[in-house]
Protein backbone atom coordinates (compact mmCIF):
# COMPACT_ATOMS: atom_id res chain seq x y z
CA UNK A 1 0.00 0.00 0.00
CA UNK A 2 1.60 3.48 -0.99
CA UNK A 3 1.76 5.99 1.75
CA UNK A 4 2.14 9.30 1.15
CA UNK A 5 5.08 10.99 2.82
CA UNK A 6 6.28 14.60 3.63
CA UNK A 7 10.08 15.82 3.54
CA UNK A 8 11.38 18.61 5.16
CA UNK A 9 14.44 19.33 4.63
CA UNK A 10 16.99 21.82 6.96
CA UNK A 11 20.33 23.24 6.60
CA UNK A 12 20.93 23.72 10.70
CA UNK A 13 20.63 21.08 13.07
CA UNK A 14 19.25 23.49 15.84
CA UNK A 15 16.70 24.95 13.37
CA UNK A 16 15.50 21.27 12.71
CA UNK A 17 15.50 20.64 16.44
CA UNK A 18 13.68 23.71 16.82
CA UNK A 19 11.06 22.96 14.50
CA UNK A 20 9.92 19.76 15.61
CA UNK A 21 9.45 21.00 19.26
CA UNK A 22 7.09 23.18 17.58
CA UNK A 23 5.36 20.53 15.75
CA UNK A 24 5.62 17.99 17.97
CA UNK A 25 3.72 20.57 20.88
CA UNK A 26 1.28 20.60 18.31
CA UNK A 27 0.67 16.73 18.31
CA UNK A 28 2.08 16.09 14.78
CA UNK A 29 3.91 12.80 15.26
CA UNK A 30 7.39 13.08 13.22
CA UNK A 31 8.14 9.21 12.27
CA UNK A 32 12.08 9.79 11.75
CA UNK A 33 14.95 12.48 11.42
CA UNK A 34 18.08 11.78 8.72
CA UNK A 35 21.34 13.31 9.60
CA UNK A 36 24.56 13.06 9.00
CA UNK A 37 25.50 12.75 12.72
CA UNK A 38 23.81 12.39 15.74
CA UNK A 39 21.89 15.41 16.76
CA UNK A 40 22.48 15.92 20.69
CA UNK A 41 18.74 15.65 22.70
CA UNK A 42 16.44 14.83 19.18
CA UNK A 43 15.60 11.57 20.81
CA UNK A 44 13.49 12.69 23.50
CA UNK A 45 11.64 15.60 21.18
CA UNK A 46 10.80 13.09 18.27
CA UNK A 47 10.17 10.32 21.23
CA UNK A 48 12.81 7.35 20.44
CA UNK A 49 12.74 5.15 22.82
CA UNK A 50 15.73 4.24 24.83
CA UNK A 51 18.44 1.69 23.11
CA UNK A 52 17.83 -1.91 23.92
CA UNK A 53 21.86 -2.21 22.58
CA UNK A 54 22.72 -2.44 26.05
CA UNK A 55 20.91 -5.62 27.02
CA UNK A 56 22.37 -7.21 23.81
CA UNK A 57 25.87 -6.24 24.17
CA UNK A 58 25.55 -8.06 28.15
CA UNK A 59 23.87 -10.97 26.36
CA UNK A 60 26.38 -11.15 24.00
CA UNK A 61 29.31 -11.02 26.73
CA UNK A 62 27.74 -13.57 28.54
CA UNK A 63 27.45 -16.03 25.62
CA UNK A 64 31.65 -14.93 24.71
CA UNK A 65 32.34 -15.97 28.81
CA UNK A 66 31.12 -19.30 28.42
CA UNK A 67 31.89 -20.30 25.19
CA UNK A 68 35.50 -19.40 25.66
CA UNK A 69 35.12 -21.13 29.42
CA UNK A 70 33.45 -24.37 27.86
CA UNK A 71 36.34 -24.33 24.71
CA UNK A 72 39.33 -23.63 26.99
CA UNK A 73 38.08 -26.26 30.14
CA UNK A 74 37.58 -28.86 27.01
CA UNK A 75 40.82 -28.18 25.01
CA UNK A 76 43.14 -27.83 27.58
CA UNK A 77 42.30 -30.04 30.29
CA UNK A 78 39.41 -32.50 29.49
CA UNK A 79 40.55 -33.84 26.05
CA UNK A 80 44.36 -32.86 25.84
CA UNK A 81 45.55 -31.92 29.39
CA UNK A 82 48.35 -29.46 28.28
CA UNK A 83 51.47 -29.06 30.77
CA UNK A 84 52.90 -25.36 30.16
CA UNK A 85 55.37 -23.50 32.11
CA UNK A 86 55.44 -26.64 34.68
CA UNK A 87 51.77 -25.85 35.35
CA UNK A 88 49.84 -29.01 34.09
CA UNK A 89 45.95 -28.61 33.27
CA UNK A 90 44.49 -31.22 36.05
CA UNK A 91 41.70 -29.03 36.64
CA UNK A 92 40.01 -25.64 35.16
CA UNK A 93 40.15 -24.08 38.36
CA UNK A 94 43.73 -24.62 39.16
CA UNK A 95 44.97 -22.74 36.31
CA UNK A 96 42.05 -20.53 36.28
CA UNK A 97 44.25 -17.62 36.19
CA UNK A 98 45.83 -18.54 32.84
CA UNK A 99 42.49 -18.94 31.41
CA UNK A 100 41.18 -15.38 32.46
CA UNK A 101 42.89 -13.35 29.96
CA UNK A 102 41.74 -15.29 27.24
CA UNK A 103 38.29 -15.75 28.46
CA UNK A 104 38.11 -11.51 28.91
CA UNK A 105 39.21 -11.05 25.14
CA UNK A 106 36.82 -13.68 23.78
CA UNK A 107 33.75 -11.59 26.02
CA UNK A 108 35.32 -8.44 24.61
CA UNK A 109 34.69 -10.29 21.04
CA UNK A 110 31.72 -11.32 21.15
CA UNK A 111 30.21 -8.52 22.56
CA UNK A 112 31.45 -5.99 20.23
CA UNK A 113 31.24 -8.20 17.00
CA UNK A 114 27.43 -9.20 18.35
CA UNK A 115 26.94 -5.58 19.29
CA UNK A 116 27.90 -3.86 15.48
CA UNK A 117 26.25 -6.79 13.80
CA UNK A 118 23.24 -6.24 15.94
CA UNK A 119 22.87 -2.68 15.46
CA UNK A 120 23.53 -3.14 11.43
CA UNK A 121 20.94 -5.43 10.96
CA UNK A 122 17.87 -3.43 13.23
CA UNK A 123 19.04 -0.37 11.05
CA UNK A 124 18.92 -2.37 7.96
CA UNK A 125 22.76 -1.25 6.78
CA UNK A 126 24.27 -4.00 6.52
CA UNK A 127 26.73 -3.96 3.10
CA UNK A 128 24.71 -4.54 0.19
CA UNK A 129 21.43 -3.63 1.42
CA UNK A 130 20.28 -0.51 -0.79
CA UNK A 131 20.11 2.93 1.17
CA UNK A 132 16.81 3.86 2.98
CA UNK A 133 17.43 7.54 3.53
CA UNK A 134 15.71 10.12 0.96
CA UNK A 135 18.02 11.92 -0.50
CA UNK A 136 21.81 11.52 -0.13
CA UNK A 137 22.30 15.11 0.63
CA UNK A 138 21.38 13.63 4.33
CA UNK A 139 25.18 11.86 4.62
CA UNK A 140 26.49 15.58 3.52
CA UNK A 141 25.47 18.65 5.53
CA UNK A 142 21.34 18.67 5.63
CA UNK A 143 19.03 17.17 7.45
CA UNK A 144 15.58 15.67 6.85
CA UNK A 145 12.51 15.27 8.69
CA UNK A 146 9.98 12.82 7.65
CA UNK A 147 6.39 12.95 8.66
CA UNK A 148 3.75 10.34 7.37
CA UNK A 149 0.86 11.11 6.47
CA UNK A 150 -1.00 7.94 7.75
CA UNK A 151 0.64 8.38 11.23
CA UNK A 152 -1.08 11.91 11.72
CA UNK A 153 -4.50 11.87 10.80
CA UNK A 154 -5.27 15.06 12.84
CA UNK A 155 -4.38 17.27 9.69
CA UNK A 156 -4.34 16.96 5.88
CA UNK A 157 -1.04 17.21 4.01
CA UNK A 158 -1.82 20.84 3.73
CA UNK A 159 -1.84 21.88 7.12
CA UNK A 160 1.10 19.82 7.80
CA UNK A 161 3.10 21.49 5.03
CA UNK A 162 1.79 25.20 6.48
CA UNK A 163 3.22 24.43 9.47
CA UNK A 164 6.51 22.66 8.62
CA UNK A 165 6.97 26.65 5.92
CA UNK A 166 6.94 28.14 9.60
CA UNK A 167 10.09 26.21 11.05
CA UNK A 168 12.68 27.40 8.73
CA UNK A 169 13.04 24.75 6.26
CA UNK A 170 14.90 25.39 3.06
CA UNK A 171 13.08 22.40 1.09
CA UNK A 172 9.81 20.69 0.95
CA UNK A 173 9.62 17.31 -0.77
CA UNK A 174 6.11 14.71 -0.95
CA UNK A 175 6.14 11.06 -1.99
CA UNK A 176 4.54 7.85 -2.40
CA UNK A 177 6.49 5.24 -0.87
CA UNK A 178 5.55 1.37 -0.37
CA UNK B 1 32.02 14.59 64.90
CA UNK B 2 30.73 11.45 66.52
CA UNK B 3 33.02 9.90 63.88
CA UNK B 4 35.91 11.40 65.93
CA UNK B 5 34.68 10.18 69.30
CA UNK B 6 34.11 6.54 68.24
CA UNK B 7 37.43 6.75 66.81
CA UNK B 8 39.02 8.12 70.15
CA UNK B 9 37.29 5.26 72.36
CA UNK B 10 38.13 2.07 69.91
CA UNK B 11 41.32 3.39 69.89
CA UNK B 12 41.62 3.48 73.69
CA UNK B 13 40.17 0.57 74.14
CA UNK B 14 42.65 -0.96 71.55
CA UNK B 15 46.11 0.66 72.95
CA UNK B 16 44.76 -0.71 76.36
CA UNK B 17 44.14 -4.00 75.61
CA UNK B 18 47.22 -4.45 73.20
CA UNK B 19 49.58 -2.12 75.02
CA UNK B 20 51.67 -5.54 76.72
CA UNK B 21 51.94 -7.31 73.27
CA UNK B 22 55.47 -7.59 72.14
CA UNK B 23 54.53 -5.56 68.55
CA UNK B 24 52.86 -2.70 69.88
CA UNK B 25 54.96 -0.24 68.59
CA UNK B 26 54.71 -1.76 65.47
CA UNK B 27 51.32 -2.11 65.30
CA UNK B 28 50.50 1.27 66.17
CA UNK B 29 53.13 2.89 63.81
CA UNK B 30 51.61 0.89 60.68
CA UNK B 31 47.87 1.69 61.58
CA UNK B 32 49.14 5.02 61.31
CA UNK B 33 50.44 4.65 58.26
CA UNK B 34 47.59 2.93 56.76
CA UNK B 35 45.41 5.87 57.67
CA UNK B 36 47.43 8.61 57.15
CA UNK B 37 48.62 7.22 53.73
CA UNK B 38 45.01 6.17 52.94
CA UNK B 39 43.24 9.38 53.71
CA UNK B 40 46.44 11.36 51.84
CA UNK B 41 45.66 9.30 49.03
CA UNK B 42 42.25 10.53 48.73
CA UNK B 43 43.00 13.83 48.55
CA UNK B 44 46.00 13.82 46.06
CA UNK B 45 43.63 11.40 43.95
CA UNK B 46 41.09 14.23 44.29
CA UNK B 47 43.79 17.03 43.16
CA UNK B 48 44.96 14.63 40.19
CA UNK B 49 41.35 14.39 39.01
CA UNK B 50 40.90 18.38 39.35
CA UNK B 51 44.20 18.61 37.06
CA UNK B 52 43.29 16.13 34.52
CA UNK B 53 40.10 18.47 34.47
CA UNK B 54 42.23 21.40 33.94
CA UNK B 55 44.79 19.95 31.44
CA UNK B 56 41.62 18.45 29.47
CA UNK B 57 39.19 21.20 29.89
CA UNK B 58 36.35 19.42 30.68
CA UNK B 59 32.84 21.14 30.83
CA UNK B 60 31.02 19.25 32.59
CA UNK B 61 32.55 18.81 36.01
CA UNK B 62 32.36 22.73 36.79
CA UNK B 63 29.19 22.53 38.52
CA UNK B 64 31.18 19.90 40.70
CA UNK B 65 34.14 21.53 40.72
CA UNK B 66 34.00 22.95 44.50
CA UNK B 67 34.06 19.54 45.99
CA UNK B 68 36.85 18.06 44.16
CA UNK B 69 38.50 21.36 45.82
CA UNK B 70 37.42 20.47 49.16
CA UNK B 71 39.06 16.85 49.06
CA UNK B 72 41.78 17.92 47.29
CA UNK B 73 42.21 20.61 50.51
CA UNK B 74 42.59 17.81 52.78
CA UNK B 75 45.92 17.11 51.36
CA UNK B 76 48.54 19.36 53.14
CA UNK B 77 46.22 18.10 56.70
CA UNK B 78 46.89 14.47 55.47
CA UNK B 79 50.40 15.29 54.40
CA UNK B 80 50.91 16.50 58.16
CA UNK B 81 49.83 13.15 59.41
CA UNK B 82 51.89 11.11 56.95
CA UNK B 83 55.42 13.80 57.48
CA UNK B 84 54.14 13.03 61.50
CA UNK B 85 53.90 9.02 61.10
CA UNK B 86 56.97 8.45 58.62
CA UNK B 87 58.99 11.21 61.38
CA UNK B 88 58.19 8.64 63.84
CA UNK B 89 58.98 5.79 61.93
CA UNK B 90 62.73 7.12 61.19
CA UNK B 91 63.47 8.02 64.46
CA UNK B 92 62.46 4.53 65.42
CA UNK B 93 65.06 3.23 62.89
CA UNK B 94 62.28 1.62 60.46
CA UNK B 95 60.65 0.27 63.76
CA UNK B 96 59.94 -3.27 61.87
CA UNK B 97 58.21 -1.04 59.34
CA UNK B 98 60.98 -0.12 57.22
CA UNK B 99 63.27 -2.93 57.52
CA UNK B 100 66.10 -1.03 56.23
CA UNK B 101 66.10 1.88 58.44
CA UNK B 102 67.70 -0.29 60.58
CA UNK B 103 71.35 0.79 60.72
CA UNK B 104 72.37 -3.16 61.50
CA UNK B 105 71.22 -4.75 58.63
CA UNK B 106 73.84 -2.44 56.18
CA UNK B 107 76.68 -3.47 59.02
CA UNK B 108 78.97 -6.39 57.35
CA UNK B 109 79.88 -7.54 61.13
CA UNK B 110 76.05 -7.25 62.31
CA UNK B 111 74.13 -10.74 61.88
CA UNK B 112 71.23 -9.08 60.92
CA UNK B 113 73.80 -7.73 57.67
CA UNK B 114 71.38 -7.96 54.81
CA UNK B 115 73.86 -7.79 51.60
CA UNK B 116 70.46 -6.97 49.14
CA UNK B 117 69.21 -3.86 51.16
CA UNK B 118 73.08 -2.92 51.19
CA UNK B 119 72.99 -3.22 47.31
CA UNK B 120 69.80 -0.84 47.51
CA UNK B 121 71.40 1.56 50.15
CA UNK B 122 72.01 4.54 47.64
CA UNK B 123 68.36 5.10 46.93
CA UNK B 124 67.02 3.54 50.05
CA UNK B 125 68.84 5.38 53.03
CA UNK B 126 67.29 7.81 55.59
CA UNK B 127 68.58 10.99 54.35
CA UNK B 128 67.56 10.57 50.44
CA UNK B 129 64.31 9.45 51.60
CA UNK B 130 63.38 12.59 53.86
CA UNK B 131 64.66 14.61 50.84
CA UNK B 132 62.14 12.64 48.04
CA UNK B 133 58.89 12.64 50.83
CA UNK B 134 59.61 16.45 51.46
CA UNK B 135 60.40 16.78 47.22
CA UNK B 136 56.90 14.87 46.45
CA UNK B 137 54.78 16.89 49.62
CA UNK B 138 56.39 20.53 48.37
CA UNK B 139 55.36 20.36 44.74
CA UNK B 140 51.51 18.41 45.85
CA UNK B 141 51.07 21.60 47.92
CA UNK B 142 52.65 23.97 45.58
CA UNK B 143 50.10 22.87 42.80
CA UNK B 144 47.52 22.59 45.09
CA UNK B 145 47.74 26.22 46.70
CA UNK B 146 47.90 27.50 43.03
CA UNK B 147 44.88 25.42 42.18
CA UNK B 148 43.10 26.91 44.67
CA UNK B 149 43.93 30.85 44.64
CA UNK B 150 43.25 30.73 40.85
CA UNK B 151 39.91 28.92 41.27
CA UNK B 152 39.22 31.69 43.68
CA UNK B 153 40.29 34.51 41.69
CA UNK B 154 38.34 33.32 38.78
CA UNK B 155 35.08 33.76 40.99
CA UNK B 156 36.26 37.74 41.31
CA UNK B 157 37.64 38.67 37.79
CA UNK B 158 36.24 36.06 35.14
CA UNK B 159 37.61 35.80 31.65
CA UNK B 160 39.62 33.08 30.47
CA UNK B 161 43.01 34.13 31.43
CA UNK B 162 43.02 32.26 34.37
CA UNK B 163 41.20 29.04 32.96
CA UNK B 164 44.47 28.73 30.20
CA UNK B 165 46.74 29.19 33.23
CA UNK B 166 45.08 26.21 35.02
CA UNK B 167 44.81 24.01 31.47
CA UNK B 168 49.01 24.77 31.56
CA UNK B 169 49.73 23.86 35.30
CA UNK B 170 47.36 21.15 34.84
CA UNK B 171 49.28 19.47 32.12
CA UNK B 172 52.68 20.58 33.93
CA UNK B 173 51.24 19.03 37.11
CA UNK B 174 50.36 15.65 35.42
CA UNK B 175 53.91 15.35 34.39
CA UNK B 176 55.12 15.32 38.04
CA UNK B 177 52.57 13.16 39.38
CA UNK B 178 53.17 10.58 36.54
CA UNK B 179 56.60 10.04 38.27
CA UNK B 180 55.89 10.56 41.70
CA UNK B 181 53.20 8.62 42.03
CA UNK B 182 55.51 6.11 41.20
CA UNK B 183 58.48 6.72 42.84
CA UNK B 184 56.21 7.59 46.37
CA UNK B 185 54.58 4.55 46.05
CA UNK B 186 57.83 2.85 45.96
CA UNK B 187 59.38 4.95 48.87
CA UNK B 188 56.29 4.89 51.13
CA UNK B 189 54.92 1.55 50.66
CA UNK B 190 56.87 -0.95 48.63
CA UNK B 191 59.72 -0.35 50.49
CA UNK B 192 58.27 -2.15 53.50
CA UNK B 193 58.55 -5.08 51.68
CA UNK B 194 62.45 -4.43 50.73
CA UNK B 195 63.61 -7.11 48.91
CA UNK B 196 60.59 -7.40 46.97
CA UNK B 197 59.79 -5.43 43.82
CA UNK B 198 57.26 -4.70 41.48
CA UNK B 199 57.01 -2.25 38.50
CA UNK B 200 53.06 -2.60 38.09
CA UNK B 201 53.41 -1.33 41.57
CA UNK B 202 52.98 2.49 41.66
CA UNK B 203 50.39 2.24 38.83
CA UNK B 204 48.21 -0.28 41.30
CA UNK B 205 48.61 2.19 44.54
CA UNK B 206 47.53 4.98 41.92
CA UNK B 207 44.99 3.24 40.47
CA UNK B 208 43.27 2.19 44.30
CA UNK B 209 43.67 5.99 45.68
CA UNK B 210 41.91 7.25 42.23
CA UNK B 211 39.18 5.31 42.66
CA UNK B 212 38.92 5.61 46.63
CA UNK B 213 38.74 9.20 45.65
CA UNK B 214 36.02 9.23 43.04
CA UNK B 215 33.80 7.12 45.45
CA UNK B 216 34.43 10.27 48.03
CA UNK B 217 33.39 12.87 45.57
CA UNK B 218 30.47 10.79 44.87
CA UNK B 219 29.48 10.02 48.56
CA UNK B 220 29.91 14.07 48.92
CA UNK B 221 28.01 14.56 45.86
CA UNK B 222 25.04 13.15 46.64
CA UNK B 223 25.12 14.10 50.70
CA UNK B 224 25.03 18.18 49.32
CA UNK B 225 22.64 17.17 46.64
CA UNK B 226 20.44 15.71 49.35
CA UNK B 227 20.90 18.87 51.39
CA UNK B 228 19.66 20.87 48.40
CA UNK B 229 23.05 22.69 48.55
CA UNK B 230 23.46 21.31 44.89
CA UNK B 231 20.72 22.91 42.26
CA UNK B 232 23.02 22.81 39.34
CA UNK B 233 23.66 19.45 39.65
CA UNK B 234 21.54 16.99 37.93
CA UNK B 235 21.30 13.22 37.21
CA UNK B 236 23.88 13.84 34.27
CA UNK B 237 26.81 14.69 36.72
CA UNK B 238 26.17 12.22 39.32
CA UNK B 239 26.12 9.34 35.89
CA UNK B 240 29.37 10.61 35.23
CA UNK B 241 30.92 10.20 38.18
CA UNK B 242 29.57 6.99 38.68
CA UNK B 243 31.07 5.87 35.56
CA UNK B 244 34.02 7.46 36.90
CA UNK B 245 33.74 5.06 40.48
CA UNK B 246 32.83 1.72 37.57
CA UNK B 247 36.05 2.68 35.38
CA UNK B 248 38.80 3.25 37.74
CA UNK B 249 37.68 0.10 39.78
CA UNK B 250 38.47 -1.83 36.70
CA UNK B 251 41.11 0.05 36.07
CA UNK B 252 42.17 -1.02 39.58
CA UNK B 253 41.17 -4.07 38.97
CA UNK B 254 42.64 -4.89 36.25
CA UNK B 255 45.90 -3.94 37.28
CA UNK B 256 45.57 -6.28 40.51
CA UNK B 257 45.10 -9.07 38.12
CA UNK B 258 48.03 -7.96 36.07
CA UNK B 259 50.51 -8.02 38.63
CA UNK B 260 49.13 -11.34 40.23
CA UNK B 261 49.00 -13.11 37.13
CA UNK B 262 52.42 -12.29 36.26
CA UNK B 263 53.77 -13.34 39.46
CA UNK B 264 51.60 -16.23 39.34
CA UNK B 265 52.84 -17.57 35.78
CA UNK B 266 56.89 -16.18 36.03
CA UNK B 267 56.89 -18.28 39.61
CA UNK B 268 60.35 -16.47 40.41
CA UNK B 269 61.06 -17.53 44.43
CA UNK B 270 62.18 -13.81 44.97
CA UNK B 271 58.37 -12.75 43.45
CA UNK B 272 56.29 -14.96 44.78
CA UNK B 273 57.17 -14.51 48.02
CA UNK B 274 55.13 -11.24 48.33
CA UNK B 275 51.69 -13.20 47.42
CA UNK B 276 52.37 -16.15 49.08
CA UNK B 277 52.70 -14.59 52.66
CA UNK B 278 49.34 -12.67 52.14
CA UNK B 279 47.75 -15.84 50.58
CA UNK B 280 48.80 -17.84 53.72
CA UNK B 281 48.01 -15.50 56.32
CA UNK B 282 45.05 -12.93 54.96
CA UNK B 283 43.66 -15.49 52.36
CA UNK B 284 40.38 -14.55 53.30
CA UNK B 285 40.88 -10.77 53.43
CA UNK B 286 43.34 -10.72 50.79
CA UNK B 287 40.84 -12.44 48.19
CA UNK B 288 37.93 -11.22 50.03
CA UNK B 289 38.87 -7.43 49.09
CA UNK B 290 39.69 -8.26 45.47
CA UNK B 291 36.10 -9.65 45.30
CA UNK B 292 34.79 -6.78 46.70
CA UNK B 293 36.74 -3.70 44.85
CA UNK B 294 35.95 -6.12 41.50
CA UNK B 295 33.02 -7.33 41.88
CA UNK B 296 30.47 -5.11 43.65
CA UNK B 297 31.16 -2.10 41.13
CA UNK B 298 30.97 -4.53 37.85
CA UNK B 299 27.83 -6.59 38.69
CA UNK B 300 25.61 -3.57 40.52
CA UNK B 301 27.04 -0.46 38.66
CA UNK B 302 26.67 -2.12 35.06
CA UNK B 303 23.09 -0.70 34.23
CA UNK B 304 22.85 2.97 33.54
CA UNK B 305 19.67 3.40 35.76
CA UNK B 306 22.00 1.75 38.76
CA UNK B 307 24.60 4.53 38.22
CA UNK B 308 21.66 7.82 38.29
CA UNK B 309 20.38 5.81 41.67
CA UNK B 310 21.60 7.58 45.05
CA UNK B 311 20.88 4.97 47.03
CA UNK B 312 22.92 2.19 45.15
CA UNK B 313 25.15 4.35 44.71
CA UNK B 314 25.72 5.44 48.42
CA UNK B 315 25.91 1.27 49.19
CA UNK B 316 28.48 0.39 46.22
CA UNK B 317 30.56 3.39 47.49
CA UNK B 318 30.99 2.93 51.11
CA UNK B 319 31.47 -1.16 50.62
CA UNK B 320 34.38 -0.45 47.60
CA UNK B 321 35.56 2.47 49.95
CA UNK B 322 36.44 -0.20 52.68
CA UNK B 323 37.41 -2.45 50.19
CA UNK B 324 40.32 -0.18 48.88
CA UNK B 325 40.87 0.72 52.78
CA UNK B 326 41.62 -3.52 53.38
CA UNK B 327 43.52 -2.75 50.28
CA UNK B 328 46.18 -0.31 51.69
CA UNK B 329 46.30 -2.32 55.12
CA UNK B 330 47.22 -5.30 53.52
CA UNK B 331 49.97 -3.00 51.81
CA UNK B 332 51.02 -1.89 54.76
CA UNK B 333 50.10 -4.45 57.71
CA UNK B 334 50.65 -7.87 55.77
CA UNK B 335 54.55 -6.43 55.46
CA UNK B 336 55.41 -4.80 58.43
CA UNK B 337 53.77 -7.21 60.83
CA UNK B 338 53.64 -10.58 58.90
CA UNK B 339 51.45 -13.24 60.49
CA UNK B 340 50.76 -11.23 63.52
CA UNK B 341 48.81 -8.65 61.69
CA UNK B 342 45.04 -8.63 62.49
CA UNK B 343 41.96 -6.18 62.52
CA UNK B 344 41.19 -5.33 66.38
CA UNK B 345 39.96 -1.87 68.08
CA UNK B 346 43.10 -0.32 67.31
CA UNK B 347 42.93 -0.81 63.39
CA UNK B 348 39.26 0.70 63.35
CA UNK B 349 39.31 3.28 66.09
CA UNK B 350 42.01 4.87 64.14
CA UNK B 351 40.24 4.82 60.62
CA UNK B 352 37.18 6.08 62.40
CA UNK B 353 39.19 8.88 63.88
CA UNK B 354 41.08 9.91 60.58
CA UNK B 355 37.82 9.46 58.74
CA UNK B 356 36.25 11.73 61.01
CA UNK B 357 38.75 14.36 61.42
CA UNK B 358 39.05 13.76 56.95
CA UNK B 359 35.21 14.92 57.02
CA UNK B 360 35.03 17.59 59.16
CA UNK B 361 38.04 19.29 56.99
CA UNK B 362 36.46 18.98 53.72
CA UNK B 363 33.14 19.93 54.91
CA UNK B 364 34.76 22.83 56.52
CA UNK B 365 36.80 23.54 53.69
CA UNK B 366 33.37 23.43 51.46
CA UNK B 367 32.04 26.85 53.40
CA UNK B 368 35.04 28.51 52.19
CA UNK B 369 34.26 29.21 49.23
CA UNK B 370 30.30 29.19 46.96
CA UNK B 371 29.88 25.81 45.69
CA UNK B 372 29.27 26.86 42.20
CA UNK B 373 32.34 28.99 40.48
CA UNK B 374 30.59 31.51 39.06
CA UNK B 375 32.88 32.70 36.58
CA UNK B 376 34.06 29.18 35.38
CA UNK B 377 33.69 29.49 31.58
CA UNK B 378 32.55 26.36 31.03
CA UNK B 379 29.62 26.63 33.73
CA UNK B 380 27.08 27.18 31.36
CA UNK B 381 28.01 23.83 29.42
CA UNK B 382 27.84 22.31 33.23
CA UNK B 383 24.60 22.96 34.20
CA UNK B 384 22.75 22.12 30.65
CA UNK B 385 24.73 18.98 30.92
CA UNK B 386 23.28 16.26 29.82
CA UNK B 387 23.59 12.39 28.26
Amino acid sequence: MAERVIYAMYDDDDVLKDGAKMLVAKGVKISEVFSPFPIHGIDPIIGIKNTRLGIVAFLFGITGLMLATIGMRFFMVTDWPMNIGGKPNFAYLDNLLAFVPITFEFTVLCAAHGMAITYMLRNKTLPGIPAQNPDPRTTDDKFVMEIRLSENTKYNSDELEKMLRETGLIELDQKDIK
Amino acid sequence: MTLMGVGVLFTAIGVFTSMSDHHFTTRLLANGLVNSFFFFALGLGALFFLALQYATETGWYASVKRIIEAVAGFLPYGMGLLALTLLVITINDGAHIYGWMDPEVLNPKSHHYDEIIDGKSAYLNKGFFWIRTLVYMGTYYIFLRGFRMRSLAEDKIGGTEIHFTNYRKGAVFLVFFAVFSSTSAWDWLMSIDVHWFSTLYGWYTFAGMWCSAMVVLVLLTLYLKKLGYLPNVNDSHIHDLGKWTFATSFLWSYLWFSQFMLIWYANIGEEVTYYMMRIENFKALYFGMFLINFAFPMLILMSRDAKRHAGILTFVGLIILTGHWLDVYILISAGSLGATAKIGFLEIGMALLVAGFFIRIILHNLTKAPLTPVNHPFLDESIHHEI
